[in-house]
């Protein structure tokens, strides 16, 4: 008999878990749901060089039409998902219609968190296409900014804002806000990379108001002082789409809670992925939900093995990596570097801007590692963080790559 | 035989591939991909198919 294969939630880790599916060989029908219109796209453009226009939307589809007619991919786009019933096997789509699955992919990812500060119009969010596109034309007829939330997506909003020449304010209750994952040390670095390039920041200060004034929106912060602009992007963080699950008997607390093989918890075939997905870090020992584009990839790929052999599943146990690009900083990060031990940072003195941080737990053992305009450095040090090593290992190795020994 | 082919001008040095499949990529001291091996063997397709899909910028294609 010929099984089915559902994932609801197109994006990265929906398409990639459909792909990996065909991959790996599976021969039942793949399903792919999602509630938007447009064929699958990728988000992290969305914020640099789709933004400011240096890539266009072709560049940004997931997987070509093409690909989806070679591999056998059923794409059900425009399709919201408002139901989930385990006991049949069945998902309900909004308007009515029900499909039954033999295993179910949860992919729906997060959605930005809404803004408290109610203002009809000029406060803006970045998740979709969709809001990618009318950023655009906002900033394209703007002269001003206030970003809310010095994150990676508001920083990233900061550096495309001002390529369109934008004045631009950014706002963070923290003093180094990528200090929430850097460490303050290497944190206070990106706080010195928005002077240089012209942006304000009002960093350790909350933001207590905006409202609609005649002279443009006005963002209240909690020291008194007001900024002025034409508009605010509130970049606050994420909230898991999880609501049509809510009635389904799943495990949900902050996502999906799921097991170290990424199994929904107490389900044999149902799956979670991506942003949504909080499952059981066997290294760790606890559970983890990561925001990021290659958890998702990776994510997706142990699934669709697990699937294909769930009589001997591989727990999911990645070392996290992520990128960002902010002005001409390419930043990229490797394993946990939420400073609770030692940190180093290196500077290469032959290229202005680059450096790496490595950095070590309470023990000494080597956990984590960052680089700014240093890939080469950085897949070295990523490669050396699969298995345990003191922190001088690959400190040592970055200071020969410096001196050229 | 199948072949890699990658995009030097999209390559943003993610290094995805090489964790994926350190026998075909490695990263030169420019940031940008190396494709240390053109060709591959059906025994490796589904390691190589995993680093394709693993780059966040579509740099890499596999031509049949
Ligand atoms: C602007 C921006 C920049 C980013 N930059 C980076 C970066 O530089 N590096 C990095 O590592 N990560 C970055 N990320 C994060 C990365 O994009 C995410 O980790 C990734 O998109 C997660 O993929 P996902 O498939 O789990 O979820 P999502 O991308 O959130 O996709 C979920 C999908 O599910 C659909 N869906 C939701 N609910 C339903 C429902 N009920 N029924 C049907 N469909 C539903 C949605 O329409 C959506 O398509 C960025 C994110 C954003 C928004
Ligand atoms: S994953 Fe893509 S961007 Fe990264 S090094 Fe490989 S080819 Fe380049």
């Amino acid at each position: 008999m010929s099984s089915r294969a559902v994932i609801v939630g197109g994006s990265v880790g929906g398409v990639r878990t459909a792909q990996a599916l065909r991959s790996n060989g599976y021969a039942g029908q793949v399903i792919v749901i999602d509630a938007e219109p447009h064929l699958p796209y990728d988000k992290p453009p969305l914020s640099k060089g789709f933004l400011d226009n240096s890539l266009g939307l072709d560049r940004l589809h997931l997987i070509s039409k093409k690909e989806v007619e070679e591999s056998k991919i059923d794409l059900l786009l425009g399709a919201k998902a408002v139901g989930l019933d385990l006991q049949n096997g069945l998902v309900s789509l909004e308007g009515g219609a029900q499909i039954g699955y033999d295993n179910l992919i949860i992919s729906t990812g997060v959605r930005a968190r809404q803004s408290p500060w109610e203002v009809s119009d000029g406060v803006y969010l970045l998740r979709t296409l969709d809001d990618a596109m009318g950023l655009k034309e906002k900033m394209t007829k703007s002269h001003s900014v206030v970003i809310v939330g010095g994150g990676f997506i508001g920083a990233e909003v900061a550096a495309t804002a001002r390529k369109y020449g934008l004045d631009v304010a950014i706002v963070d209750p923290l003093e180094f806000p990528i200090g929430r994952v850097l460490g303050d040390e290497v944190g206070e670095r990106f706080v010195g990379l928005h002077h240089e390039n012209g942006v304000s920041t009002h960093f350790g200060i909350g933001v207590e108001s905006i409202s609609r004034e005649s002279n443009g929106l006005v963002v209240g912060l909690s020291d008194g002082s007001k900024l002025i602009a034409d508009f605010a992007i509130v970049g606050i963080g994420a909230v898991p789409n999880v609501e049509w699950l809510a009635s389904s008997g799943l495990v949900l607390d902050n996502g999906v809670v799921c097991d170290e093989f990424c199994r929904a918890v107490g389900q044999a075939n149902v799956y979670g992925v991506g942003d949504v997905a909080r499952w059981y870090h066997a290294r760790l020992g606890e559970l983890v939900r990561v925001e990021h584009w290659t958890n998702a990839v990776e994510q997706a790929e142990c699934v669709a093995r697990n699937i294909l052999n769930d009589g001997d599943p591989q727990s999911y146990v990645p070392v996290p990596y992520v990128w960002s690009d902010q002005y001409n900083w390419k930043i990229q990060i490797a394993g946990e570097t939420s400073s609770s031990g030692e940190v180093v940072v290196i500077e290469d003195p032959s290229r202005a801007g680059r450096f790496a941080a490595l950095y070590a737990d309470s023990s000494g053992a080597y956990r984590g590692v960052a680089t700014v305009n240093w890939p080469k450095a950085m897949i070295r040090c990523r490669r050396m963080l699969e298995t345990r090593q003191d922190l001088s290992v690959p400190v040592q190795l970055v200071r020969e790559m410096v001196s050229g020994t | 035989m199948p072949t890699i082919k990658a995009d030097l001008e999209l390559c943003q040095g993610y290094a995805n591939c090489v964790m994926e499949a350190p026998k075909y990529f490695d990263i030169n001291d420019e940031g940008v991909v190396v494709v240390l091996k053109e060709k591959f063997g059906e025994e490796d397709r589904a390691r190589v198919e995993t680093a394709v899909r693993s780059c966040p910028v579509t740099a890499l294609q596999i031509e049949e």
